[in-house]
């Protein structure tokens, strides 16, 4: 918070008691039925008490492969991976980019490990190893809930994973995700504009493309270096 | 041990949308006001156009609002939980949430003071679900208008009236109760999307017409017109457009010399003398304890604060919290509901990148009294909206259920079809039952070990009923702008914890019935006010900001009028 030149209070935040509830959140937490909200509980000491490698290398490479399947390479684009999808998770999940989901940091670890336990079980190979084919049919099982092993549910890991692989995809790319603005222009979202002419709002009419990210305009110099940290 | 500061007459706690209209009232009457703010004073460049900073992470409710979100339950069997709302986005800071609302500025019809009276007459006594506790507003419109003119003048509203001193002016919201004049400023620019749900609902024989926005639609008292950049809910503006009591009343209110603003101020009690009276509060700031001694304490925090709060603040002469020895705070709390559909219109580009939101079409049709409910089995309804401001990660949760929500069909349906999504949002009333109440939680505490409030709430038979009817209409707009398929992307379902709460603290003449009286002061202590969405009897299908502001500019008027009696 840098609006004003004085900080926020602190007194009577312990840092174990900052542990606690982000422990209580990662467990309870669900996914918000329009996306907002529950992530964004965390803060500042919650982020630095978190910072330390959240995922093992094991972990990361079944993420990068798991945000392909959601978003793969194809004629309509990059793969999530590629796009950065998968680094602007992990990168948050070790309390950067302004923390805002590093409290799910134990339920990746945990998903992302049971995710190779039922691609084991029932396809015979780690995530990693199995064919594009397959690895969809797991993730289908995990949206589903017929994988097994998930805490609290197979179901809450594949929506927090879909929810934060849109934000990656999709969001600004300040923080590392929608590379080359390559979410943007899957939707067609011609970037930020300032002001947006009344010719761009009419119907049927061609938007034109700015790709142009917030912090591309003036004045957002703080912001921008809080979404990098 | 505390440091005792020098006695002040009015100190205001939490200065939003309520807190800012008293603060201008009084200070306009020259009464020396403290206004204390958890939140940090926030400058056009803290708002960035970053969906995933303001919309996901609700950066500005950091401060203190996502330290202490409450606990839910659906009933008092259950245990309560934190993380059960679907989006509690206050903001803190100077301003409050009046800085990054959706700016949809409603007024507030004759029909909504007298839900329970009206209903009754109408449709007998068997109109209201036997455990509603529901009463009449002890005020009607015609105490409300005079103070929806003055702040709609106050900070440029946009819109079209659409009755003038009873007479009724197409284009505008013809069930509208009168009012004087019209609106400042014109509607907000007309988008394509907007043009064709109006000519849909006007096909459909509905009464459609532009929303009305706390939004300049061009500059205004020296303060500039809206750019349309599509981060308008969920952010503050960067060019000072939105009528936030931030660019507006409270600046002005310090101008007068008359309103100090102390920022990272965190009000931990509200202290009472021998008497019973309010004598001032004790808050927090960069690590010391104050108390603020005054003549008169106003609570202008969110609903959730307001009555964690009073049940916070006890003493012997109310020891089951300030203001409860009727045991009535935390009483009557509703929530809004909602109801979301989308259309797709293949082949047509709507183009609604951009804009606020609240550039929109409305239909006021289904809302209120304002059909015929015979034989429904419910009363009043909801406002049916199609909106802009269609941001891209919002855009990609849009697909239809039909099409897998991942993968290669779904990266192609987006590319082919996302910008063919359009949609109708219904915001719906809800009663007060007995069963639904906002308490102190027994376990769940925020970062400095003191309870977060705990929220009881499901919803009744009647909300049920009317969302599902809401929803039929949301679909038939869509159908009749030409939608091939429309699908519920915002299913009806309690919302628990909600940035669209009321009651707790209601206004009534009954003191057995309700916490403060018609002018928001408190039945029990006579130096304290409330305000807010809490001291509503009904939630309305409508937006509350319009009537939190008006009401507190109100209430800031009495209090100065009568000063020597509320204070002696």
């Amino acid at each position: 918070m840098h609006a004003d030149a004085e900080g926020p209070e602190r007194e009577g935040i312990s840092r174990s008691g900052l542990l606690k509830r982000a422990a209580v959140i990662g467990v309870t937490a669900t996914l918000p039925a329009v996306g907002t909200a529950q992530y964004g509980v965390a803060d500042a000491a919650t982020v630095t008490a978190t910072r330390q490698a959240a995922l093992t290398p094991t972990q990361t490479a079944v993420l990068e492969a798991f945000v392909n399947r959601l978003i793969p390479a194809d004629a309509n684009g990059p793969s999530g991976t590629d796009a950065g999808v998968a680094a602007y998770i992990a990168h948050s999940l070790n309390g950067g980019l302004a923390g805002g989901i590093a409290v799910t940091a134990p339920l990746y670890a945990a998903g992302l490990t049971a995710v190779d336990a039922w691609s084991q079980s029932a396809y015979g190979g780690v995530f990693t190893a199995l064919t594009p084919d397959k690895q969809d049919a797991v993730v289908a099982d995990i949206q589903s809930g017929k994988a097994t092993g998930f805490i609290p549910s197979a179901p809450t890991f594949f929506a927090i994973v879909h929810e934060h692989s849109l934000e990656g995809m999709f969001g600004d790319p300040v923080y590392g995700g929608n590379k080359n603005f390559a979410g943007w222009n899957l939707v067609r979202y011609p970037g930020v504009q300032m002001p947006v002419p009344p010719a761009q709002q009419k119907l049927d009419v061609a938007v034109k493309t700015a790709h142009r990210s917030a912090y591309s305009f003036p004045g957002f110099a703080a912001g921008k270096k809080e979404a990098q940290a | 041990m505390s440091i005792k500061l020098k006695k002040t007459e009015v100190v205001i706690v939490g200065l939003g949308a309520a807190g800012g209209y008293a603060a201008l009232a009084l200070a306009r009457a020259g009464v020396e006001i403290i206004g204390l703010e958890a939140g940090p004073r926030w400058k056009p460049t803290d708002f960035p156009m970053d969906e995933i900073r303001n919309d996901v992470r609700n950066y500005l409710g950091q401060p203190k609002a996502a330290k202490e979100v409450p606990t839910w339950r659906l009933n008092a069997s259950q245990p309560a939980t934190q993380g059960g709302g679907i989006s509690v986005i206050m903001a803190n800071g100077v301003g409050g949430s009046s800085i990054h609302y959706g700016m949809e500025q409603w007024r507030y019809t004759p029909w909504n003071f007298k839900v329970r009276s009206q209903s009754i007459k109408r449709y007998g006594p068997n109109a209201l679900p036997a455990d509603a506790t529901t009463t009449d507003w002890p005020i009607s419109l015609a105490d409300v208008e005079p103070y929806y003119d003055k702040v709609e003048y106050d900070m440029g509203v946009s819109g079209k009236a659409g009755n003038i001193k009873g007479k009724k002016i197409p284009g505008g919201n013809t069930f509208e109760g009168p009012r004087r004049r019209p609106y400042p400023l014109p509607p907000l620019r007309r988008s394509g999307w907007n043009d064709m749900t109006a000519a849909a609902a006007k096909r459909l024989g509905w009464h459609p017409f532009p929303g009305p926005a706390a939004i300049r639609s061009r500059a205004y008292r020296g303060l500039p017109g809206c750019e349309y950049c599509g981060f308008c809910t969920s952010n503050g503006c960067m060019v000072e457009a939105k009528g936030s009591t931030n660019f507006n009343a409270i600046a002005e209110a310090e101008r007068t010399k008359h309103l100090k603003v102390l920022t990272h101020a965190r009000v931990t009690k509200i202290e009472t003398d021998s008497k019973g009276r309010a004598s001032g509060v004790t808050y927090v700031k960069g690590g010391k304890t104050y108390f603020q001694p005054a003549h008169m304490v106003i609570l202008s925090t969110y609903i959730y604060e307001n009555t964690r709060l009073l049940l916070l603040s006890t003493s012997k002469a109310f020891p089951n919290g300030l203001s409860n020895n009727s045991g009535q705070v935390g009483k009557n709390y509703m929530s809004h509901v909602y109801s979301g559909v989308n259309g797709f219109f293949p082949g047509k580009q709507l183009n609604r990148f951009n804009g606020p939101g609240a550039q929109r079409t409305s239909s006021d049709d289904w809302n209120g009294d304002n059909f015929d409910h015979t034989g429904l089995g419910f009363i009043a309804g909801g406002v049916i909206d199609s909106r802009m401001e269609n941001k891209p990660i919002g855009q990609a949760r849009s697909t239809p259920p039909s099409v897998q929500s991942w993968g290669s069909a779904w990266k192609d349906w987006l590319h082919t079809n996302g910008n063919s999504v359009g949609d109708a949002f219904g915001q719906i009333e809800c009663l007060s039952y007995e069963s639904n109440f906002v308490d102190l939680d027994p376990v769940v505490k925020d970062p400095y070990g003191i309870p977060v409030a705990r929220v009881t709430f499901d919803l009744g038979a009647q909300e049920k009923a009317r969302a599902a009817f809401v929803t039929a209409k949301c679909v038939q707009l869509l159908k009749e702008a030409g939608a091939a398929e429309t699908w519920v992307s915002f299913p009806t379902q309690p919302i628990g914890v909600n940035s669209h709460a009321y009651g707790t603290t209601r206004m009534g003449s009954d003191p057995a019935t309700s916490v403060v009286n018609k002018w928001l002061i408190s039945h029990e202590v006579p130096n304290l006010a409330v305000l807010g969405g809490s001291t509503f009897p009904t939630n309305t299908g409508y937006n509350p900001t319009n009537t939190i502001e008006a009401l507190a500019w109100r209430a800031g008027d009495h209090i100065a009028k009568h000063w020597k009696t509320i204070t002696s």
